[in-house]
């Protein structure tokens, strides 16, 4: 996905970000070490998943970053339904199945749901229109045609031209 | 008996406020002054008794006087002193009682500040104002009384929540409650502005001030609130979409939008009943936040079923406030019929954008947050809407707003040309695109956030500074400069404020784009690295605190040859509480933080450890910071100070910035 840069730049640009220190991430590992999978590209969809998936017992966190024991147990069956070769929809497939849409944190578009996901652009889309028929009604009075030949005159003269 | 006087002074202070919203009130109507009169010595009657009270509550805790239940319920004698003063306000009863001693503070201030304002319109206010804490005090005194006694002192109490026990989260409440209660004021004058049914651009230069500082406080306590959770929950995240914390952004995004809009009642005397409708709403959001943190309704519907009479007790007071402020709105809107003209393409459209960029994205929030509860309600549906929703659904609208931000703000009154504004933004577009798209390359083929997060800073930052460039006008650069340094607060507080914005959505693009995790077992004196920096645990000790016991790595972290820093992350034990927390270690820098986290210790030996790096964290909060800043200085604005004068001359003269 990189711009093709002239590789002159592009050591101008690597000079500017060690400049900057920004470190450069390696691999992600998982929580807690005893449950890291040795495959890392499994590993970050497992990551990923647990993202999207609630920790029961917990206020407000997903299962990744909760610290509670059922959160491990179900980061633990993820990466199990993975290896058995479920792809990412069925994992959580599994999962909604045994806990209920609850566990979703990405609630789904299902039957009134829609109603969530589209609220925000409808409301959106009537905001404009009711302010674009605002607008149109208070906009100014068409401008004034370009000043006369005898005003130009007078102008030039204020200036002092 | 302190505490008894401290129950009775507010109890007395609950009489002046009935006095307070009814005598002024009548007053103005009929024009008696002497009626009308009673308002600020009321105010400031109510102001005293509340602290007197505050004070006595305050006493007991710092006193750990145990035959209180609220002192057994929230303090222990071996906490620190802080945390017995934050404690105060560490729990329900407490914390609104803070509220109305904030609510008063208020009231008391416009009384004292309000001397520019009409008489009858000063009096008008202080009694919608006395209103609200009429509710609110009959809300404590019935059903949340802090004054409550023991029949049976215990020895000691059950200690505060541990989490928190924290100077961060000691601070948070208070000013998180001075931006809610704040927005009191504005409420207060778009009630009382309704009732009058008189709206101009005096009006919008007297509810900006207090719109701003409420603003700024809930900048500062938003900010406060998220750096507390990014150290103290022990894996860095900023923001949680919480339902708590959403009830605190809510009346932060249409504060956000009340300023602005405020603006243009003042100079251009247009979207007067929108700007009074913003009023209405911010205050709401307010009122919504307080029910939705002190019901629990929405961390769980049975938290609601447990103490329904407070939850149902606010639920009252946000019907009637809400609900009659909006009838009286519907009945009086009309009345009020703007003036200025001003064309498709001008500073007022932009600022209409702004508004509905803001007031959406703010219902958005609101729809996520509510969304489980109505669920559960209408359908049976036991569902969540979590951060992937809010981070989809909310963001565009950021987007939107940013990439529109420097046009709109540097678009002249009343007719505006697109073409000559997008020609002096140039500099500032290219180089946004230029540093994006040096970023995308070097970082190649990682998300595009941190581009973008870079590409949309850079053109809200570089097109403020243009904004101001071109504001010093012609000449030699050093007229300009002289120029530019004798703008108004108000110009600087613009420029700044939305430099800030910039600064935080930079923070947060780079933070969540290029920050590194390390999560493994950790042997002692064995190095390992995370994102070139080497770190060693070097030791493992027990501690004791003066009320926890903690488990306390040494850390070293090395760049190189050079000891970059000696990092102490800690697990704590409150015996008391029964609850452990994670205290992780920080090394906080401007261009990266080392955060260090240690977890338990495992069976084969070793530790469970933590490590991140997170680049240009700082930036998220220094963004929020420098937004406050832009805040104070467009308050220190010459024009409210000498607001009195600027009104005879308005009524001379229309308020206009002439167009260019």
């Amino acid at each position: 996905m990189s711009l093709h840069l002239p590789r002159a730049l592009r050591w101008v640009a690597v000079l500017l970000m060690l400049a900057l220190t920004v470190p450069l991430a390696g691999p992600a590992v998982a929580v807690v070490p005893s449950e890291v999978l040795d495959d890392p590209a499994l590993e970050a969809r497992a990551r990923e998943i647990s993202k999207g998936l609630r920790c029961l017992v917990c206020r407000n966190e997903n299962i990744d970053e909760s610290n509670a024991d059922l959160a491990a147990d179900l980061r633990v069956l993820v990466r199990e339904r993975l290896v058995a070769g479920d792809t990412d929809t069925q994992v959580v497939d599994f999962v909604v199945d045994r806990y209920g849409e609850y566990v979703l944190l990405r609630p789904t578009t299902q039957g009134a749901n829609l109603l969530l996901w589209v609220a925000g652009p409808l409301m959106l889309l009537l905001a404009l229109l009711m302010a674009g028929f605002y607008l149109w009604r208070r906009r100014a009075a068409p401008e004034p045609d370009a000043l006369s030949d005898a005003e130009s005159k007078r102008l030039r003269e204020l200036l002092g031209e | 008996m302190f505490i008894e006087l401290g129950h009775f002074a507010l109890i007395l202070a609950a009489v002046v406020a009935v006095v307070q919203t009814v005598v002024p009130m009548v007053g103005a109507h009929k024009r008696w002054p002497g009626w009308m009169a009673v308002a600020e010595p009321a105010a400031t009657a109510q102001l005293l008794l509340v602290a007197f009270s505050f004070a006595a509550l305050t006493y007991a805790f710092v006193t750990s006087d145990f035959s209180l239940q609220l002192v057994v319920a929230n303090s222990h004698t071996d906490k620190p002193m802080l945390y017995k003063i934050s404690g105060v306000w560490g729990n329900h009863e407490g914390s609104l009682l803070l509220w109305v001693l904030i609510l008063t503070l208020f009231g008391g201030c416009v009384g004292w500040f309000g001397g520019n304002l009409r008489p009858d319109f000063r009096a008008r206010v202080l009694s919608v104002q006395a209103s609200v804490s009429v509710a609110f005090y009959a809300f404590i005194l019935l059903t949340s009384n802090p004054f409550l006694r023991m029949e049976l002192p215990p020895m000691n109490g059950q200690d505060l929540n541990p989490l928190l026990q924290d100077p961060g989260l000691a601070f948070h409440p208070p000013f998180l409650y001075l931006g809610y209660v704040g927005l009191s004021v504005s409420f207060s004058f778009a009630v009382a502005a309704l009732i009058e049914g008189r709206v101009d651009a005096a009006w919008g230069r007297w509810v900006r001030p207090w719109t701003l500082a409420a603003w700024i406080f809930l900048t500062i306590g938003i900010a406060l609130g998220s750096w507390w959770a990014y150290y103290e929950l022990g894996w860095g995240g900023f923001w949680f979409w919480d339902p708590v914390e959403n009830a605190s952004f809510m009346p932060w995004l249409i504060a956000a939008a009340l300023l602005h809009s405020a603006i243009v009642v003042e100079k251009r005397e247009s979207l007067k009943s929108w700007t009074i409708l913003l009023a209405i709403l911010a205050f709401g959001f307010s009122l919504i936040g307080t029910f939705i943190v002190r019901s629990g309704v929405l961390t769980s519907v049975h938290a609601f079923a447990n103490d329904p009479e407070r939850g149902v007790f606010i639920l009252l007071i946000l019907a009637v406030f809400l609900g009659g402020a909006l009838t009286l709105y519907a009945a009086r809107a009309g009345v009020m019929e703007a003036r200025g003209v001003f064309g498709i393409v001008s500073r007022e459209s932009a600022l209409v954008l702004n508004n509905i960029l803001l007031a959406v994205a703010c219902f958005v929030v609101f729809v996520g947050t509510v969304w489980p509860l109505v669920a559960e309600m209408l359908w049976d549906r036991k569902l969540s809407v979590g951060a992937p929703f809010f981070n989809a659904a909310f963001t565009p609208f950021i987007v939107v707003l940013a990439l529109a931000l420097p046009l709109g703000a540097m678009m002249p009154w009343k007719r505006a040309k697109l073409r000559r504004t997008a020609r002096a933004l140039l500099p500032a577009a290219l180089l946004a695109v230029a540093l994006g798209a040096l970023v995308w390359a070097v970082q190649s083929g990682r998300s595009a956030l941190a581009p973008i997060g870079l590409a949309l800073a850079v053109w809200i930052i570089a097109g403020s500074a243009l904004d101001l460039w071109t504001r010093g006008g012609r000449g030699s650069i050093g007229n300009r400069l002289r120029r530019i340094l004798r703008l108004p607060g108000s110009d600087w507080g613009k420029a700044v404020a939305h430099a800030g914005l910039g600064i935080t959505i930079f923070g947060i693009c780079a933070m969540l784009a290029w920050q590194t995790e390390d999560i493994r077992v950790a042997q002692l004196d064995t190095p390992f690295e995370v994102a070139g920096y080497e770190i060693t645990m070097t030791d493992v000790s027990r501690v004791k605190g003066p009320n926890y016991f903690s488990t306390m790595a040494e850390m070293e972290v090395r760049r190189g040859d050079k000891l970059v820093a000696t990092l102490h992350p800690e697990k704590r034990t409150y015996p008391v509480a029964r609850m452990p927390t994670t205290e992780a270690a920080i090394d906080n820098g401007l261009f990266r933080d080392i955060y260090l986290v240690i977890g338990d210790p495992q069976d084969q030996g070793g530790w469970a450890v933590r490590s991140y790096v997170k680049p240009f964290a700082n930036w998220i909060w220094l963004g929020f910071i420098v937004m406050g800043v832009g805040g104070f200085m467009s308050l220190g604005d010459r024009r409210y100070r000498v607001a009195a004068g600027a009104r005879k001359q308005r009524t001379a003269s229309p308020a206009q910035v002439p167009a260019e």
